[in-house]
């Protein structure tokens, strides 16, 4: 399923050309207010622009100000998902039946409904809880209930706003691995805070601001490279890609990066390793014996950001004290260690 | 003022106390003013003319306009005194009496509810019968339906509106259709005449009962149909002076006005039969 | 002096950690919720002081009054099915629509509210009756309403409707239309959307709405009185009863009051458990 999508709605200052190709999964990043839901609302049909135009693998779902007569599919008819923020569960009615509420909307019988509810509350690890009531779930579980009444609904797009900002940090890393899971091959457009989601779950990232897209590509370039100031100072994640070893992985240098690998990695399988600017520490003589990550490099610039000072060799950052700047005397063209604990360091399939 | 010449601090106190009264309300008014004075009520309304004061008159609804009318020929004959007339229900006028609230005369359209009153010795002597009234048959202007006796009610088609027994009205109506003889099928039996009267007029009901002066004060809009069994309901208005009014000679002077000759003309203008 | 004494007593007191604190209501607010209270409850006492209660038993049972209670209990259903069926389209246009008028629309339909219920008849009247404005098309149809149980419906529906239609747009609009919008990308359409989502989501406004409705229903007096006429069976209901039973028989009029009273602290002791259902705090 592609879509394809042109907007201008003058009220929100919204103007953007978006599109989704057939089994990509689209990571939307970007400030509060930038846009993205408003993008989801366009998509999903909860908002009307007053000029654009959008289709879904060449079925119009809404036209305005073009050439031909204005068109318009309502929500329920475009057969787009759309998870936000909140579970949304529907209070009165059971897990089960929560999920079973697509299919008996699209006219599945009862028993159908449930036989696809059950299998896909299986799919989420949430089959024991089909007989709850959506008060009674953590907000986790009621975060997977809601993927998999998402799914059942059998959406050609599926778009997810923000799945794990109400989740608290235990519970994210499961449910990005069940998204990992269900996301595989799938049309999706998920708007997130969070540039490792990006990472793990999107081939591709559109950064907004101020309502514009201002930065697109695949992750990993926008990531490495980013363009615009929002990609600089909310990714800046260092990036490894390589292969998988037992400990961690190999990159294309022959570097060994031990870290935390994902369940199910097995070596030899194609990783990448990512870890946060500020879990990076630096030296200029390298700790004997440590059992870290440190990687050499020169200095080739040195940014405030924040309070703290992001120090970049390449394409590695860390974030340090303006103190430990000048304790360290750093300046473009000094060469120093970039340490980081495996612990910090995240290792997943590519 | 009421009073005549009380001692200076008198007054002011008096003033003092009637200021309060009045803040006090209409009830306590009237109770408080004449204890104050420290005065009997003949006192208080001079020396045996009905020159001055006010004359609080209870009476049956249905005397509104010919009392209005007669209490205005009052004033101008008694320059000084005011006329409060107090029109209700002849019943709830009784129990307002029962209670204690401040009337001086009581008109009351039946002899029933003014017995409530005479019965324990409110009424300052025997009441007197001052008026008459009858039930008419009353219709749509134009008498759609071409009715023109009781008789005629008794036909399903006619939607006929009545007083239910239980009001005098109602009563009334009892009497008459057993004399006549004629179950009326009535589709509404109203609690006051009024509402069967405004049945009428509204075009609801095609036909009614109700008093004679009733059908003449809407006239224009409906018409009355005189039917041979009136008569055996005929309603008699007693008027009766209280004993506890504080104004007696006013009272006197007002009954003597409404069963004298400018009342019954005024009561006929009205449409009630005079005794 | 006494205010230094008398401070301490006004901090609250730090409350575990459980407790939240209630933002402190002013001494003086008291004595005049009492005097409140008195005033509401002093007049039913009043009542219920008066009641014969050796006769209490046939007053009530006379058949003229469990005709008007009879009456009243169906008439009241009927008209407050009629506000459901009604006053839900009304409350959804307000609450989940926008269009010009929509302001004065709203005031126009809680004009009920505020009218004296004999307006309230008078304007039915001149609408329903049989020469209002929509009496000859009724007639033209065999349909005769006036002095019938359909003008009593009428007459109740025309006072209770605001009552639900009020209750159902504050509650539609306490819902929000999150989850709407959430069965709305699940497939649904607007009208499954309405009957498994909506409707679920508001019922404990709406069951509020319909009982307070109820309550109107059971009381209305003015309107039935001017527009619907008075016929034991057909169109007496209970306060049109106590009314008339009042011209000739204190004690019945008393006895039929109190019989109103109970069944209408019933009805609201009914809103005020269902306001409580734990649906409601589902949706926040």
């Amino acid at each position: 399923m592609s879509l394809e999508l042109t907007a201008r709605l003058p009220s929100r200052g919204f103007e953007a050309d978006f599109g989704v190709a057939d089994g990509e999964t689209v990571a939307v990043l970007g400030p509060n207010g930038a846009g993205k839901s408003t993008l989801l609302g366009l998509i999903s049909g909860l908002l009307r622009p007053g000029w654009g135009r959008g289709q879904l693998d060449g079925t119009v779902l809404f036209s305005a100000g073009q050439q031909q007569p204005d068109r318009w599919v309502p929500a329920h008819a475009r057969g787009i998902g759309l998870m936000a923020q909140e579970p949304l569960l529907f209070p009165h009615l059971s897990v089960l039946a929560n999920v079973a509420y697509g299919p008996r909307s699209r006219g599945a019988s009862r028993a159908e409904a449930d036989k696809t509810a059950r299998h896909w509350l299986a799919e989420l690890d949430a089959s024991e809880l089909a007989g709850r009531r959506p008060a009674r779930l953590s907000g986790g579980q009621a975060q997977r209930v809601a993927v998999a009444r998402a799914l059942a609904a059998e959406p050609s797009l599926l778009l997810l706003d923000e799945p794990m900002s109400a989740l608290d940090i235990t519970a994210a890393p499961a449910l990005r691995r069940l998204l990992r899971r269900v996301l595989e091959g799938r049309s999706a457009v998920l708007v997130t805070h969070e540039p490792l989601d990006a990472l793990l779950l999107a081939d591709r990232v559109v950064v907004m601001e101020g309502g514009r897209i201002v930065e697109q590509g695949p992750v990993r370039e926008v990531f490495a490279r980013p363009r615009s100031s929002f990609a600089a100072g909310m990714t800046g994640l260092n990036l490894v890609t390589g292969t998988a070893t037992d400990t961690g992985l190999v990159d294309s240098d022959g570097v060994h990066w031990s870290g935390e690998a994902e369940a199910g990695l097995r070596p030899g399988d194609p990783a990448a390793a990512a870890f946060r600017p500020a879990s990076v520490a630096l030296f200029t003589d390298l700790p004997a014996g440590s059992p870290r990550n440190a990687v050499a490099a020169t200095v080739t610039d040195l940014v405030p950001h924040g309070g703290l000072v992001s120090v970049r060799a390449g394409w590695l950052a860390a974030e340090v004290t303006p103190a430990a700047v000048s304790d360290l005397s750093l300046a473009p063209g000094e060469r120093v260690h970039f340490v980081v604990k495996a612990a910090e360091v995240a290792i997943y399939r590519r | 003022m009421a009073h005549s010449a009380p001692p200076r601090s008198a007054t002011k106190r008096t003033a003092r106390r009637r200021l309060l009264a009045v803040l006090l309300g209409g009830v306590l008014l009237a109770t408080t003013a004449c204890s104050a004075g420290g005065q009997g009520p003949q006192q208080a309304s001079g020396s045996g003319s009905p020159g001055s004061g006010e004359l609080n008159v209870f009476a049956a609804a249905s005397l509104n306009g010919v009392l209005t009318d007669l209490a205005a020929e009052f004033e101008d004959d008694h320059p000084g005194v005011t006329v409060r007339l107090n029109f209700a229900g002849s019943s709830d006028l009784a129990t307002q009496i029962l209670s204690g609230a401040p009337a001086d005369v009581f008109a009351s359209a039946n002899p029933e509810n003014m017995d409530k009153v005479t019965a324990p010795g409110l009424a300052a002597g025997d009441p007197v019968t001052f008026a008459t009234n009858e039930l008419q048959i009353v219709v749509p202007d134009g008498n759609p339906h071409g009715i023109t006796s009781l008789a005629d009610l008794a036909d399903q088609r006619i939607k006929t509106v009545i007083c239910a027994p239980q009001v005098p009205c109602g009563a009334a109506t009892q009497k008459v259709s057993q004399e006549a003889g004629v179950e009326i099928p009535a589709v509404s039996e109203e609690s006051s005449v009024t509402d069967v009267l405004g049945k009428v007029v509204s075009g609801e009901a095609d036909a009614g009962l109700v008093y004679v002066t009733d059908v003449k004060n809407a006239q224009g809009q409906v018409e009355g149909i005189d039917f041979a069994e009136a008569g055996a309901a005929v309603n008699d208005y007693p008027i009766a002076r209280l004993a506890e009014s504080t104004n007696p000679d006013a009272a006197e002077a007002f009954v003597a006005l409404v069963t004298g000759p400018d009342g019954r003309k005024a009561l006929a203008d009205y449409g009630f039969g005079t005794p | 002096m006494d205010t230094t004494t008398a401070a301490p007593d006004t901090v609250t007191t730090v409350p575990d950690a459980t407790t939240a604190v209630r933002a402190p209501v002013p001494y003086w607010i008291y004595p005049l919720a009492a005097a409140g209270a008195i005033f509401v409850l002093l007049p039913l006492a009043g009542m219920a002081a008066r009641v014969n209660w050796q006769e209490f038993p046939q007053l009530v049972t006379s058949e003229a009054s469990l005709a008007a209670l009879g009456l009243s209990l169906r008439t009241a259903t009927a008209s407050t099915a009629l506000c459901i069926v009604l006053g839900i389209p009304m409350a959804l246009v307000l609450a989940r629509s926008s269009f010009p008028g929509q302001q004065v629309l709203r005031s126009l339909v809680l004009l009920p509210l505020v009218l004296p219920p004999v307006v309230g008849g008078l304007a039915l009247l001149y609408t329903f009756g049989r020469r209002g404005l929509l009496g000859g098309t009724f007639e033209a149809f065999g349909l005769e309403i006036a002095f019938s149980t359909t003008a009593v419906v009428l007459a109740q529906t025309f006072v209770a409707l605001p009552f639900l239609v009020l209750s159902l747009e504050g509650a539609l609009r306490t819902a929000g239309t999150r989850y709407e919008a959430a069965a709305a990308t699940l497939g649904a359409g607007p009208s499954r959307v309405l009957r498994t989502v909506t409707l679920p989501l508001v019922l404990p406004g709406l069951v509020s709405g319909a009982v307070l409705s109820f309550a109107r229903c059971l009381g209305e007096f003015g309107a039935t009185l001017t527009f619907a006429g008075s016929l034991q069976g057909v169109t007496r209901t209970l306060p049109l009863e106590i009314y008339l039973q009042r011209e000739t028989d204190a004690d019945a009029a008393v006895a039929l009051s109190l019989v109103l009273v109970v069944v209408a602290v019933v009805v609201v002791t009914l809103v005020h458990r269902r306001s409580g259902l734990p649906l409601a705090a589902g949706i926040r």
